[in-house]
């Protein structure tokens, strides 16, 4: 047999599995595309939770009462700790943790566009919260039923945390909508500012979307970028409405025909730029990030110096 | 109990839950810029846990003085500088991390021969409180006692940094053990231990550690200020840590 054709019946026979439904499993076979792509992922993914406390944490000295400060410290260390988690499912499938903070150190790794933007009010924690880890769930729940056992076993896992996390946004938000003048006029705020970024953290429309079609295929997406986008804009329009909020969207209306909410045209040109690493904080964060390890590093020496003496 | 007796414990109360406060609010600016992913994790669930230990003793607080629980906000975000009882120790910036772990080393160590006395208390609420903390101060102790020991033994570098952090930090732990007055009536009546010979059990253990990491104990005056006297620091602590809070007083946040 030719090393062509072993290759053809291997991913045949990888290709029957996922389409059986069966997981594939850190020592199986897999093509190098499909370990690539989930590389990729699971990596942008374990970034974005590391980046993911700097927005938030920005507040965290800042939390105006005893239970908030609790809830933020808290919701902030499960994002190191999904961060943590989602690095062990990347070694699976054959690169170290250091490998992959290096590349993020460097500037080389991509991570989720929405942190970087900035935390202007005490809104924003609430804003994030039921909006940015709203959207976070609506991809992570598709993601749970992908291809890749330990990818998909983390997801579950980690929606469980999220969903309290949105609910806690969700709760300040509409509370605060509500409240004092002081308040509704900083939620409005917040809301003008994350809505368009939240609604990029999709990914681009379906037909700009490069690797979409394979990643479906193979059971590491299970759903395109616009339909996870429409299930989102479905379930927050009318809860955002129902509080009194102005969602900043001139075009935004209800087509009675196909029972969706139709959004105005998305800035992708924003967005891209955000991606190219020329959004409002991209240099700042990743500045801190690189501070955080570099002032670590006599920490870490001496750790590794204790161990080797005992 | 008497006013006498009520005011007194209500100082001592004010004085231990401030200093959990302060101490948690520095350990939680930590968060996303620790040396190390795990200790993010590790110095978070310390700012939670202190946090929820000051919490217990501002309620017994508020308790004492006839106000509802929801009075220890008012305290953490109505309170000025001039009205704060925690230790300067505990208001300091965080400095790198050899500061950090030194300085939750004394407090644990500070908590670790205080809390089985005060378990003991005949103010029950104090005792059941006490009881509760001293579960976790146990992993506390074990966290911080074993980044002293990495630290102090580790390189030239981590021992010098540690150095410099007992240089600064030894003359102020003393404020930890300042004698407060009425404290007599207190002890008496079986409330709060005697600090004194807690201060030296605290300073057998703590030498103890130094000695194994070859750190010295500055011969500098011990710091037994009053309570009431503050740093810069601590009003730089609390116009951010109010900021939120003070935009709109009548607001439910």
């Amino acid at each position: 047999m030719t090393q062509t054709t072993d290759i053809t019946l291997k991913l045949a026979e990888f290709e029957a599995r996922i389409a059986r439904g069966e997981k594939i499993e850190p020592g199986d076979w897999m093509p190098d595309d499909y370990r690539k792509q989930l590389i990729r992922m699971i990596s942008q993914h374990a970034h974005s939770e590391i980046v993911g406390m700097l927005p938030e944490g920005n507040y965290i000295t800042r939390a105006p009462s005893l239970r908030r400060k609790m809830v933020l410290i808290a919701k902030v260390q499960d994002e190191a700790g999904h961060g943590q988690y989602l690095y062990h499912a990347a070694e699976t499938l054959g690169i170290s943790r250091d490998e992959l903070e290096q590349a993020l150190l460097a500037g080389k790794a991509k991570y989720s566009s929405i942190f970087n933007y900035p935390t202007l009010n005490w809104a924003d924690i609430g804003m994030i919260g039921w909006l940015v880890d709203g959207a976070a769930i609506k991809n992570q729940t598709m993601l749970a039923h992908c291809s890749y056992g330990p990818y998909s076993r983390a997801m579950v896992r980690i929606c469980a945390e999220e969903t309290f996390h949105q609910r806690q946004g969700k709760e300040m938000i509409v509370k605060y909508a509500q409240g004092t003048p002081n308040q509704r006029q900083m939620t409005q705020d917040s809301l003008n500012r994350w809505w368009w970024p939240v609604l990029m953290m999709f990914g681009p429309h379906d037909s700009d979307s490069p690797n979409s079609e394979v990643l479906i295929r193979w059971g590491v997406k299970t759903q395109s970028n616009d339909t996870v986008r429409q299930l989102f804009l479905d379930e927050v329009v009318p809860e955002l409405m129902a509080i009194g909020l102005q969602i900043p969207d001139p075009q935004l209306r209800y087509d009675a025909e196909s029972k969706h909410w139709k959004h105005g045209p998305i800035d992708w040109a924003h967005f891209w730029q955000v991606v190219k690493g020329n959004g409002p904080m991209n240099k700042e964060r990743l500045a801190t990030r690189n501070q955080a390890h570099d002032n670590g590093a006599w920490v870490r020496d001496a750790v590794t110096a204790y161990a080797e003496r005992k | 109990m008497n006013a006498k007796l009520t005011s007194t414990l209500d100082a001592r109360l004010l004085a231990l839950a401030d200093d959990e406060l302060i101490l948690a609010h520095r350990d939680s600016e930590w968060t996303g810029h620790a040396p190390m992913l795990e200790e993010d994790i590790a110095l978070a669930n310390l700012a939670q846990d202190e946090l929820g230990h000051a919490t217990l003793w501002y309620d017994i607080l508020c308790d004492l003085r006839g106000q509802p629980d929801e009075h220890a906000d008012q305290l953490v975000y109505f309170r000025d500088a001039a009205d704060w009882r925690n230790a300067q120790l505990l208001e300091l910036p965080i400095g790198d991390w050899a500061f950090t772990m030194l300085r939750q080393f004394l407090f644990d160590q500070f908590e670790w021969v205080l809390l089985p006395t005060l378990t003991k208390s005949s103010h029950v609420a104090v005792a059941q409180a006490a009881a509760k903390v001293l579960r976790e101060e146990i992993y506390h102790t074990r966290h911080s006692t074993a980044w002293v020991r990495r630290l102090g033994q580790g390189t030239a570098e981590s021992h010098r940094r540690m150095q410099a952090a007992l240089d600064a930090q030894w003359p102020l732990a003393s404020q930890l053990f300042t004698p407060m007055p009425g404290d007599a009536a207190l002890v008496a009546a079986g409330i709060w231990p005697d600090m004194t010979p807690l201060h030296q059990q605290w300073r057998a253990k703590v030498s103890d550690m130094l000695a194994e990491c070859d750190l010295i104990a500055p011969a500098s005056l011990a710091n037994h200020d009053s309570r009431a006297n503050h740093t810069q620091h601590l009003a730089a602590l609390l116009a951010d840590m109010q900021s939120v809070a003070r935009l709109d007083p009548q607001a439910d946040w």
